[in-house]
C-alpha cells in the first residue's frame, strides 16, 4: 500500500474552532441562532473538505493519504506521530460522521430551539464531532484513543446535559464510568501489543505497517500468538464498553437521558460503532487470532438476542430504540465475528441512517407531544404529525429488513456470512433476532401512530428544520442497499454472492415477516393482556431487563460501595487522615504545651533553682569530659 | 606560696548561690548576685597570680564595670517593681506565669 501526503487537518479543525468560539463566548453571545449556525456550518465545512479526499481514494483504493501534523513521543525506541491517515475504511466513516453530524446539527437547531443553554449544547456537538473525526483518521492506536477518550467525555457532557435533573447527571456518571472499564481493557491490549513488539528494531504503531508486519513479527518470538490472541481479545473487551456489547451495554439504555438528538447522533449512529471501527481497523490482528473471532461472535449473538428480548417489552420511546440499538450493533459483531468485516462495515453505515432517522423521528414524536417518552400514553399520531409518520414508516421498513430497503441488504448480508462460517445455532440466533427486531419495531410503530388516542393531546408538526434533515436520512435508508456492490468494493471485497441453501437465504425475510405480522396482531389490547396473564413471571423478568443491573448492583457497586464507607472513609479517612493525623497532631502539642506550662509558674527562686541545678549539672559534665 | 583564692571563690560563690535560692526579698538576692560576680573575680584573680599573667586582671576591671552596670539596671527595676507592687517578696509577684 503506497501512502500520500493529503492535508487532512482541515477536516478536524472547523469542528474544534467552532467548539472553541462558542465554549468561550457561550455566556456573551447576543444572536444565539447565528452561533448555532457557525456550529452547523463547521461542521459542514468538516464534510466538503473530505469530499475531494474521498474521491481521490475512489478513483484508486489501493492507496492511503496521510498527514504526519507534529512528532509527538518516543516509545520503547519508536516515534509516535500524531497523524492523521485515511483509506477506504475512514474515507466511509468520515462521511459518515460528518455528514449525518451535519443533518443532526440542523436537525438540533429547530430541536433545541427553546433550550437556555443552546449554545453550550452546540458547542459539545462541535467538540464531539471533532473528536470522533480524529478517532476515524487516526494513523495509530494512541491517537485513536485521543478520539476514544474524547468521545467518551462529549458523551458524558451531553447525556447529563440536562444536569439540573439528578437522574440525567447520574445517567451521565453510569455511561462514563462504564466506558472507563472498557477503556481500560484497550489499554491493556495496547500496552500488551507495544510490549511484545518493542524487541523489534524500527517497529511502529501505524496501522499500515502492523497491517504488514505484526503477525509476522509476533510469531517470531515465543508465545507470540499468545500475545497476539490475548491483546485482540482485550481490545476487543475494550470495544464493548464503546459499543455496548454485553456485558457492558447496561449505560446505553440509561444514557437516553440525555437530549434526543444526542441519543441520534452517539448513541446511535456514531459513537456507539467506534469499536466496530476499531475492530475493522485490527482486523488483521483478529484474522490472526481465530479464537479472539469465536469470542466475539458468541458475545455479539448473546448481546443482539438479549438486547432484542428487552426491547419487546419496553415502554419508553427511546429505550426501545436504545435496546434496538444494542442488538444492532450486535449484529455488526457478528458479521465481524463471521470473518468479514466489510459486511459489519455496510450495517454500521445503513444503521447509521435509519437508526439517527428513527431517533430523530421518536424526537419529532416526543417533541410534537410536549416530553412525553411513554408509546402508551401517544397513539393515533398518523394523522396529526404525518410527515413524521411517513419518515418513521422509511425508518421501521429499512430496520426489519423489508427489500429493498437498506436494512435488509446489510442485515442480510450479515446472516449470510454467519451461516458460511459455520456457527449454525448463531444463524439461527440471529436470523431469530431479525424476527423480534421486526416485532418489536411494529410494536412501537403500530402504538405510537395507528392505535387509538390515549389521551388528550394536541400534537403539532416539527418545524422544517426539523423535517428535512428526516427526509434525507430518510431517503438514504431507503435506497443506499441498492449500492451494497459499489460499497464492498470500495472496501475490498468483490465476492459478494454466496451459494447457500434457498431457505438458508429467504429466511430472515420470512422470520421479518412473521415479526411485522406478529407486531401487528399481539398490540391488540385483549391478546397482549392475555398473554400478560398466561406469563407473568417472563414478563416479569424481561421488562426488568433479566436484572443486569441488579445484578452488576450485588457484585459490584455494593461491595464497591461498602469497602469505600467501611474501609476508605471511616478507617483511611476518617480515623488515620482525620483523628491520627490531623486532630491528633493538634491534640498531642495541646497536651504537651498542657503539662509542660506547669513549668513557667512565675516563681522566681524556682527558677533560679532550675538555673544554678542546670549550671551544676553542665559543670559536672564538662567535667566529667576534661578529667 | 601563692595563695589559694580558687578555694575562696568557691565558698564565696556557694554561699551567694545559697542566699540567692534561700531569700525571698528581691534586694537581698540582687544583693547575692554580686557576691556571685565578685567569686568569679576572686577565680580570675587565682589564675593571674598562679600562671603570672596581667590578662584575668584585665576581666577583673571588666567584671567591674559589668557588676556596676547591673547594679544601676537592678536597682532601677527594684525601685519600679516596689512602686507597682508595693512589696519585694518575690514569691508574691508572679504575673508572668503559664
Amino acid at each position: 500500500m503506497n501512502q500520500q501526503f493529503y492535508p487532512l487537518l482541515p477536516i478536524i479543525i472547523p469542528p474544534l474552532a467552532g467548539f472553541a468560539f462558542l465554549f468561550i463566548f457561550s455566556h456573551n453571545l447576543k444572536g444565539k441562532i447565528y452561533a448555532a449556525y457557525g456550529a452547523c456550518a463547521a461542521v459542514f465545512l468538516s464534510f466538503v473538505f473530505s469530499l475531494p479526499a474521498f474521491y481521490k481514494i475512489a478513483s484508486a483504493p489501493e492507496i492511503s493519504l496521510k498527514q504526519d501534523v507534529f512528532p509527538w513521543f518516543n516509545i520503547l525506541g519508536s516515534q509516535i506521530n500524531f497523524s492523521l491517515t485515511m483509506d477506504s475504511l475512514s474515507a466511509v466513516m468520515v462521511l459518515i460522521v460528518s455528514g449525518v453530524s451535519f443533518l443532526i446539527h440542523i436537525y438540533s437547531l429547530g430541536y433545541m430551539g427553546h433550550d437556555k443553554e443552546f449554545v453550550r449544547f452546540f458547542s459539545y456537538l462541535n467538540l464531539f464531532v471533532f473528536f470522533m473525526l480524529i478517532l476515524v483518521l487516526a494513523s495509530n492506536p494512541i491517537v485513536m484513543f485521543v478520539g476514544w477518550e474524547g468521545v467518551g467525555l462529549c458523551s458524558y457532557l451531553l447525556i447529563g446535559f440536562w444536569y439540573e435533573n439528578l437522574d440525567n447527571s447520574r445517567a451521565g456518571k453510569k455511561a462514563f464510568i462504564t466506558n472507563r472499564v472498557g477503556d481500560a481493557f484497550f489499554i491493556i491490549g495496547l500496552i500488551l501489543l507495544i510490549s511484545a513488539l518493542s524487541s523489534f528494531e524500527g517497529f511502529s504503531l501505524d496501522f499500515s505497517w502492523l497491517k504488514e508486519n505484526l503477525v509476522s513479527s509476533l510469531s517470531q518470538i515465543p508465545g507470540g500468538t499468545y500475545i497476539l490472541a490475548l491483546s485482540a481479545i482485550f481490545m476487543f473487551l475494550g470495544a464493548t464498553g464503546k459499543s455496548a456489547q454485553f456485558p457492558l451495554y447496561i449505560w446505553l439504555p440509561d444514557a437516553m437521558a440525555g437530549p434526543t438528538p444526542v441519543s441520534a447522533l452517539i448513541h446511535a449512529a456514531t459513537m456507539v460503532t467506534a469499536g466496530v471501527y476499531m475492530v475493522s481497523r485490527m482486523f488483521f490482528l483478529y484474522q490472526a487470532a481465530p479464537i479472539s473471532l469465536e469470542i466475539i461472535i458468541y458475545t455479539a449473538s448473546l448481546t443482539s438476542v438479549l438486547a432484542a428480548i428487552i426491547a419487546c417489552l419496553q415502554n419508553d420511546i427511546k429505550k426501545i430504540l436504545a435496546y434496538s440499538t444494542i442488538s444492532q450493533l450486535g449484529y455488526m459483531f457478528l458479521g465481524i465475528g463471521a470473518g468479514v468485516y466489510q459486511g459489519a462495515f455496510f450495517h454500521l453505515a445503513t444503521h447509521a441512517f435509519f437508526k439517527a432517522l428513527l431517533f430523530l423521528a421518536a424526537g419529532s414524536v416526543i417533541h410534537s407531544l410536549g416530553g412525553v417518552q411513554d408509546i402508551f400514553k401517544m397513539g393515533g399520531l398518523k394523522d396529526k404529525i404525518k410527515y413524521t409518520f411517513l419518515l418513521t414508516a422509511a425508518g421501521w421498513l429499512a430496520i426489519s429488513g423489508i427489500p429493498p430497503l437498506s436494512g435488509f441488504y446489510s442485515k442480510d448480508f450479515i446472516i449470510e456470512t454467519v451461516w458460511l462460517s459455520g456457527h449454525k445455532t448463531i444463524w439461527f440466533l440471529s436470523v431469530l433476532t431479525a424476527g423480534l427486531t421486526a416485532y418489536y419495531m411494529t410494536r412501537m410503530f403500530k402504538i405510537v401512530f395507528i392505535s387509538k388516542p390515549k389521551s388528550e393531546n394536541h400534537p403539532h408538526e416539527s418545524p422544517y428544520s426539523m423535517l428535512w434533515p428526516m427526509a434525507i436520512l430518510a431517503v438514504l435508508s431507503v435506497f443506499s442497499g441498492l449500492f451494497a456492490k459499489d460499497f464492498f468494493a470500495f472496501l475490498g471485497l468483490h465476492e459478494t454472492h454466496f451459494e447457500i441453501p434457498f431457505a438458508a437465504a429467504k429466511a430472515p425475510l420470512l422470520s421479518a415477516l412473521i415479526g411485522i405480522a406478529a407486531g401487528f396482531y399481539f398490540t391488540k389490547e385483549n391478546i397482549s393482556a392475555y398473554f400478560e396473564a398466561l406469563l407473568p413471571s417472563v414478563k416479569k423478568i424481561v421488562s426488568n431487563k433479566f436484572y443486569l443491573d441488579e445484578i452488576y448492583d450485588f457484585l459490584i457497586v455494593r461491595p464497591l460501595a461498602f469497602a469505600s464507607d467501611k474501609f476508605v472513609f471511616s478507617i483511611i479517612d476518617r480515623t488515620i487522615i482525620d483523628k491520627t493525623a490531623v486532630e491528633g497532631s493538634a491534640a498531642f502539642f495541646y497536651k504537651l504545651g498542657y503539662y509542660f506550662r506547669n513549668i513557667q509558674n512565675g516563681n522566681l527562686s524556682f527558677y533560679a533553682l532550675i538555673l544554678v541545678l542546670t549550671a551544676a549539672f553542665t559543670l559536672l559534665y564538662a567535667a566529667g569530659t576534661v578529667l | 606560696m601563692k595563695p589559694n583564692l580558687l578555694f575562696l571563690s568557691f565558698i564565696l560563690f556557694s554561699i551567694s548561690a545559697a542566699i540567692f535560692l534561700i531569700r525571698r526579698n528581691l534586694f537581698i538576692m540582687l544583693m547575692a548576685l554580686e557576691l556571685g560576680l565578685n567569686a568569679a573575680g576572686l577565680a580570675a584573680a587565682h589564675f593571674a597570680l598562679k600562671n603570672s599573667k596581667g590578662e584575668p586582671l584585665a576581666w577583673i576591671l571588666f567584671f567591674f564595670a559589668v557588676a556596676a552596670a547591673e547594679a544601676a539596671i537592678g536597682l532601677a527595676l527594684l525601685m519600679n517593681i516596689s512602686k507597682k507592687f508595693k512589696t519585694l517578696n518575690a514569691d508574691e509577684i508572679k504575673e508572668l506565669k503559664g
